[in-house]
């Protein structure tokens, strides 16, 4: 499938992938973050049962400390 | 447009500060001097000396509530503004009853996880609302990687997602006072664009 991950075009070779498994296959490792999927926040207790579909568009934000 | 016609517009509007720290204070100030009618602004920390490093207040201030101080310089700047402060710490079940009435929130916390915190709570309490986040601005230099996103018609976020606060990255004034000053400037764009 192709997503739309940050406004680039991403492939991953399943159809559908959960939210933990594509933050596992992309190696993204900052802890605190927002994703959202087609405009939806996804909370992080439904990262694993929250799956990303072919042509989602998948946002994410990372969050640092400091203020 | 002459600055008398866009402090008239921007007099009708009414922003959420979250957090009176380095980001909220300097934000705020920035939106006080551009005219914007009211400000909520939330904190209940106290001002500490190690806070003049990059936070909008003063050494006679030291003692004071963060908010209490911020209401107290903003009229000195523009006693126009009509500052609503609130000395309680934000949560899930406070915020939209805080910042009720506000045409936009500006996320101004320090901890990543209040930050988390705040948006989820207005994404799902005041759908529609547009919060403008402050990510990633500790140290120094670095100018170019300071930058704006928007991620949708209610997320914006400004600063280099990646420069997190610690003992031997602590924040400082200039480059918190970009990314407070970028987050004023993206809440004026928006509020210039209602009609």
């Amino acid at each position: 499938m192709k997503i739309l991950l940050n406004n680039r075009e991403e492939e991953f070779v399943k159809d559908s992938i959960s939210v933990n498994e594509m933050l596992f296959l992309k190696k993204f490792s900052f802890k605190m973050r927002i994703i959202k999927i087609n405009g939806i926040l996804i909370p992080k207790e439904k990262y694993d049962t929250t799956f990303i579909h072919d042509s989602d568009n998948v946002q994410m934000l990372y969050l640092m400390s400091g203020g | 447009m002459r600055f008398s016609e866009i402090k008239t517009h921007l007099s009708k509007f009414r922003v959420g500060i979250a957090g009176a720290g380095g980001l909220g204070s300097n934000c705020a100030v920035a939106l006080a001097r551009s005219g914007v009618g009211t400000l909520v602004i939330a904190d209940f920390d106290v001002l500490e000396e190690q806070n003049l490093n990059r936070q909008y207040y003063f050494t006679d201030q030291i003692g004071l509530m963060k908010t209490v101080a911020l209401k107290e310089n903003i009229a000195h700047i523009n006693p126009e503004v009509f500052v609503i402060i609130h000395q309680k710490k934000l949560n899930r079940k406070n915020i939209a009853e805080i910042f009720s009435g506000c045409n936009i929130i500006v996320e101004a916390f320090d901890k990543a996880a209040m930050k988390e915190m705040l948006i989820e709570t207005i994404h799902k309490k005041m759908p529609g609302i547009p919060v403008v986040v402050g990510s990633g601005m500790a140290g120094w230099g670095k100018t170019n990687d300071i930058i704006f996103r928007k991620i949708d018609d209610t997320l914006y976020v400004c600063g280099d997602e990646y420069s997190e606060a610690s003992d031997n990255l602590p924040t400082i004034a200039p480059r918190v006072g970009i990314v407070a000053n970028m987050q004023a400037n993206v809440v004026i764009e928006l509020l210039m664009n209602i009609k």
